[in-house]
């Protein structure tokens, strides 16, 4: 039932080893799929050269030229190829160009080192001051994948006027998701009833955006293409949208070869060429009256959007969104622009623009409030949302919210004044350890932002089964949150059965209606409410054919679905979203509800420094946040530690170096993410404030612990080390070293 | 796995002699696969060059440490997992332990080996700056007999090692210290486990009368080998602990390193870290 | 070109004869020749661990062991962990925790942990931090992973 930690439905299988992922699945006679890619990011592709030595008339080729329907990934916006032609311009280095494929994996590998792409090379943008300079132009008029502006009041002004008016300006690199099962497909294409038929098993988050994809690249009707979810090793946004592309690719080799097709990724290809979290660059201007009162706010907030648009459109709204944060201010100005680079688009990861815009926001407070001679606390005490303030985009927090409370609740946990009085008399003393503790307030968008629920306008259902028991129909995909089990839950709730009686069908587009993609964590609060809906109407239909009467047990509810299944042959009821009343959201002028719900959070860390070495070690840390209802406080527990690790290893480890707009560390070994000996036990706190429109009161939970811990800790080293510039993530030794020394050097 | 398989063969000598008599008849074909933890990585990797593989794995008088009043003496076959649970090794060698258990983490240590550590010449290699504090010397072997090296002269360059073609690394001596000896091990990797050096510096030293009456101090990932701190420890040899010239040392440690910028860290956070690490070890060494 | 060779193994202690190049990975070997794919790739470079099997009751990395270094050896999946229908200790206590979300990583830190607990039957957080280093998780912080292996080293029925 809800609140209940019922344990995992697939758990089983994955402590036995046996639970299928893509790579584990048997195909007899498949190939082995393999991608060549250009090493140049930008240029206009003039020939591919195949080397001497391979019999090339043994392999499976495909180029642009060889694609079937519309040679266009279908996304948010459709710009992206899936391969480049001949004559036409590369846009990013890693940019797929050939496809190959051959029975013998070792000489499908032979071969791919054995193409040589002739490229006429061109001047490319690699970083976001050139892309705004138009140094050169490489998308559109203005080098711009979208832009967005949201208005409150009018801070100009108030900028005269106010006691004090602060600057800042915060940079967060790029981070890789990191899955431990690299992206994966598999794909058959076969003659079936006379007519094609497409099908791709592969590890995915979203089988209907892939189904989309595949329709558009072979110009298909929905009946023909089929998508299957696989176990998944790992997701974290990083396989939302990419699977369109590997996907259309491995269809593409099995469409040409007429054979099954693996097309795996190793680790190298997987780092150097899919998605990443956006880098950014935030520059805020904040005013505040004598005693702190937030007057005024404007921010620049610029991602770097890599070659196409992507999910960048999306990415920037959620970050625009977010970056005033949690404080209340009447005059808001949000300049928010995603730039393209000659760069392998980013994607989604994680909190998906909010960590960006939250980790400037939070820096800036803190700095702020030394700045005014205010206590970081207090001054965020004072400007804290309220039930009946209005947000940027003239939301009214139409809930309860008690955000003092919330970091109250976090300071306390982790010792906070204590720590901070005590520290203040150890760190000046000598010796190479400085402590600091710091913290973060923070909330995140639950579901899509603004009228993007309308626009999927998801359906998902409940099925009985012949033996009597449930299944979910959803195309939700599991990826280690634990849907299957959660939605369970809350049909057997719906229900009152037993949650054993409740499972999940397989995630097949053959089976499954469109709920929607498993992103922006909306599957618990959206999809599940959706199902909730559809267990009592599936009740109801029960009821009404006379299969079943009330009150009843788990067995005679069992019995009667049985029975109605041998009679009608099958029983569904299908739910559908339907967008609460009085939520407004108006996508030009960027005004109304954004988000129908919101998470709220308070996260704070403990850091200790080696002034000798730089590296810094995570002591102790508190997450702090109010979800709603937690529907199983195992599995929920489990997202925001889980969430916390991600966010330290973004806020001091994790950094893309790139060269020649390529990742150069694209290896385990030189891209580093914490080890079990790298992070201190996380103690999580919720609490507890039912919302209407989730199932049960619950919210969204997913992504929520990605915003908080880079600020958190960050805030932390400043009270370690003093004021020094600590103004972007990751905050490495080396450039921990830089900022010492700018101080000490002058 | 981008290696390619039909490019590589291997052969398994049944003794020490039959690996020799193979590596001189046709010198230069055979590379020599102790545990596999560095190959096999740059083998997935597709980077490796066709070659045949000479598995030494299995050859028992490779295996073993031996113990004697003044030395201990590692079978090159020593994994790192064999350091770490060597009661004699903890008992002399400390510094030993602590490359050992830097390392990778116990995957790579019950597989990699000592003289695995030391062929594949990383300047970031683990026990190599342990070795090079404790006066370790090579045994090497070939069918023209055997040939004795200081460790501290066994590195030449990059990459770039005096071992003969015919010559394979057989034993690896430690003398045992004598009197009252001050031992510091320090690696700063990337993370807390399975971390490549940043840098690293190991040091022996032994006391008499309060004075430093014997310092070695080995370096890693400072240079383009692991090396000996020759300027740093001059700067220290007879130096009384009471009042160490910590400013001069660690000025002097400037010529003992030649760093770069890599993907791992820039030359100046080395050059800056080694010589805390210096400053550290001499914090200790004044209070031992 | 090299001969294949004999590869003759015990795994999960049931004996297998494979035709190999002498050089496939012994990961290679389970998952494709003996189909056992509990076993996964998730780096091909020893860093993560996912492919952590017992090899002459070490853990070791399966995909940087050559088949030629496998010769006669005796391997542990987590195939060969539960006893028919019966969870081990640790599998038992991974569930309960939910030390497995995407599960990915699940075979390698169940064989390390099964190693650790055998070799450490009563460890500190610190320990099993130590244990378990080379076995990367992206899901959990490790948090469950932990507890789990506290509770399985605490059982009285003691794992293998």
């Amino acid at each position: 039932m809800i609140g209940a930690s019922s344990p995992r439905k697939e758990g089983r299988a994955k402590v036995l080893g046996t639970a299928i992922y893509t790579d584990d699945k048997f195909m007899p006679g498949a190939l082995h799929g393999l991608t060549v890619r250009s090493e140049v990011p930008r240029g206009i592709l003039r020939a591919i050269h195949f080397g001497e030595g391979i019999p090339w008339e043994e392999f499976t080729l495909v180029t642009a030229a060889d694609i079937p329907g519309t040679n266009l990934v279908a996304s948010v916006v459709d710009d992206q190829p899936f391969l480049i032609g001949i004559g036409e311009e590369i846009t990013h280095s890693q940019q797929a160009v050939l496809l190959l494929a051959h029975a013998d994996r070792h000489l499908a590998e032979k071969a791919r080192r054995a193409v040589r792409l002739e490229i006429e090379e061109l001047p490319a943008v690699l970083d976001i001051q050139s892309s705004l300079d138009l140094q050169p132009l490489i998308y559109g008029a203005d080098n711009l994948l979208k832009e967005i502006r949201i208005a409150k009041g009018d801070p100009d002004p108030v900028w005269a006027q106010a006691a004090h008016v602060i600057e800042g300006e915060y940079r967060t690199g790029a981070q890789e998701q990191m899955y431990i099962e690299p992206n994966a497909m598999l794909s058959v294409v076969e003659p079936k009833n006379g007519v094609l038929q497409v099908t791709v098993w592969g590890s995915l988050q979203c089988p209907y955006y892939v189904h989309g994809a595949l329709k558009q690249l072979f110009g298909l009707p929905e009946k023909q293409v089929r998508v299957v979810a696989m176990e998944m090793g790992g997701a974290f946004g990083g396989k939302e949208d990419y699977p369109s592309v590997n996907g259309g690719h491995a269809a593409l080799l099995a469409w040409k070869s007429a054979k099954p097709v693996r097309l795996i990724y190793d680790r190298e290809e997987d780092l150097a060429c899919t998605t990443k979290r956006h880098p950014s660059r935030t520059r805020l201007r904040t005013a505040f009256a004598a005693d702190g009162t937030l007057l005024a706010l404007e921010a620049d907030f610029i991602l770097d959007g890599g070659a196409y648009a992507t999910l960048s459109p999306v990415v920037l709204s959620r970050g625009a969104v977010h970056a005033a944060s949690v404080y209340r201010c009447p005059h808001v100005r949000i300049h928010a622009r995603a730039v393209a680079t000659n760069t392998p688009p980013p994607g989604a990861f994680r909190g998906f623009g909010a960590p960006q815009s939250l980790f400037a926001m939070e820096r800036h407070m803190d700095i702020c409030a030394r700045k005014l001679g205010l206590d970081a606390v207090e001054l965020r005490r004072k400007n804290f949302l309220r039930m009946g303030d209005t947000m940027a985009t003239g939301q009214v927090i139409r809930e309860d919210l008690d955000l003092a409370g919330l970091m109250d609740r976090a300071l306390t946990a982790i010792g906070y004044r204590d720590k901070r009085a005590a520290f203040a008399l150890t760190n000046p003393e000598d010796g190479p350890i400085k402590r600091g503790v710091g913290f973060s307030v923070f909330m995140h968008g639950c579901g899509f932002t603004g009228n993007g629920e309308s626009h999927v306008a998801s359906v998902a259902g409940v099925e009985g089964l012949a033996d009597g028991t449930v299944a979910v129909l959803a195309a939700s995909t599991e990826m280690g949150q634990g849907k299957n089990t959660v939605f369970a839950q809350i049909v057997a709730e719906a229900l009152q059965l037993p949650v054993e009686l409740v499972d999940t069908a397989p995630v097949d587009t053959d089976r499954v209606p469109n709920s929607g993609p498993t992103v922006a964590s909306r599957s618990t609060m959206m999809v599940g409410r959706i199902l909730e809906d559809a267990a009592i109407g599936f009740k109801q239909a029960l009821v009404q054919q006379g299969f079943l009467a009330e009150p009843y047990t788990p067995e005679t509810f069992q019995a009667a679905v049985a029975k109605a299944v041998a009679a009608l042959g099958s029983l569904r009821c299908y739910g559908q979203y339907h967008r609460p009343p009085g939520l407004q959201w108006n996508d030009v002028t960027y005004q109304g509800d954004a988000y129908p719900t919101y998470s709220w959070a308070c996260y704070a860390a403990e850091v200790a420094v080696d002034l000798d070495t730089y590296e810094v070690k995570v002591a102790d840390f508190v997450a702090v946040q109010e979800v709603g209802r937690v529907v199983n406080p195992t599995l929920a527990a489990g997202q925001i530690e889980g969430g916390v690790a991600q966010g330290i290893g973004w806020g001091l480890w994790e950094e893309v170096t790139m060269q020649r707009g390529r990742m150069v560390n694209n290896q385990m070994t030189n891209y580093i993410i914490p080890t079990a000996m790298d992070l201190p036990r996380i103690q999580v706190i919720f609490l507890e404030n039912a919302h209407a429109g989730g199932p049960g009161g619950a919210k969204g939970i997913g992504e929520l612990p990605m915003d908080g811990p880079a600020p958190a800790v960050v805030n932390a080293l400043e009270n370690a080390l003093g004021a020094l510039r600590l103004d972007e993530v990751p905050m490495t030794p080396d450039r921990l070293l830089e900022r010492c020394e700018e101080v000490t050097h002058g | 796995m981008r290696g390619y398989l039909p490019d590589f063969d291997v052969r398994v000598p049944a003794s020490l002699g039959e690996a020799l008599d193979l590596m001189a008849q046709r010198p230069g074909t055979f590379t020599p696969l102790a545990g596999g933890t560095d190959l096999m990585v740059v083998y997935n990797a597709g980077r490796l060059k066709p070659t045949c593989f000479l598995d030494l794995s299995r050859l028992a008088e490779l295996r073993g440490i031996e113990e004697d009043a003044t030395s201990l003496c590692f079978g090159a076959l020593t994994t790192f997992t064999e350091l770490r649970e060597c009661r004699a090794v903890h008992q002399h060698f400390p510094n030993l332990v602590k490359s050992a258990r830097a390392t990778g983490a116990l995957a790579i240590q019950n597989r990699g080996t000592l003289a695995g550590n030391i062929a594949n010449a990383s300047p970031a290699a683990d026990t190599p700056p342990s070795l090079l504090a404790y006066g370790a010397e090579l045994e090497l072997v070939s069918p023209r007999g055997l040939r004795r090296v200081a460790y501290d002269q066994f590195h030449r360059g990059y990459k770039s090692l005096d071992l003969a073609a015919d010559e394979l690394l057989a034993r690896i001596l430690v003398p045992k210290p004598a009197g009252r000896g001050f031992h510091y091990f320090r690696k700063v990797g990337t993370r807390q486990a399975q971390a490549i050096s940043k840098t690293c510096l190991a040091a022996y030293a032994c006391i008499e009368d309060g004075c430093v009456a014997e310092v070695r101090i080995g370096l890693g990932s400072v240079a383009p080998a692991p090396v000996r701190a020759r300027h740093a420890e001059a700067a220290l040899l007879g130096q009384p602990l009471a009042s160490l010239p910590v400013a001069a040392a660690r000025e002097a440690l400037l010529a003992d390193m030649s760093p770069i910028d890599d993907i791992r860290a820039s030359a100046h956070y080395r050059s800056v870290v080694t010589r805390n690490l210096l400053g550290q070890m001499l914090r200790e060494l004044a209070n031992a | 070109m090299a001969d294949r060779i004999d590869l003759n193994l015990t795994v999960n202690g049931a004996d297998h004869r494979v035709s190999v190049h002498p050089f496939t990975r012994l990961l290679d070997v389970l998952r494709e020749d003996l189909r056992l794919t509990g076993t996964k790739e998730g780096c091909g470079e020893g860093e993560c661990g996912a492919c952590t099997v017992l090899l002459n009751g070490q853990v070791v990395n399966s995909c940087l062991v050559p088949a030629v270094q496998a010769q006669g050896a005796v391997v542990v999946t987590v195939e060969g962990l539960a006893d028919g229908e019966r969870l081990s200790s640790l599998q038992a206590a991974f569930l309960a925790h939910n030390g497995a979300q995407c599960g990915f990583c699940t075979p390698g830190m169940l064989l390390s942990a099964t190693d650790l607990i055998n070799r450490c039957p009563n460890p500190s957080d610190d320990q099993i931090r130590d244990g378990l280093a080379g076995n990367l998780c992206r899901c959990t912080g490790y948090a469950k992973i932990l507890d789990a292996v506290h509770t399985a080293a605490a059982d009285t029925g003691a794992p293998r």
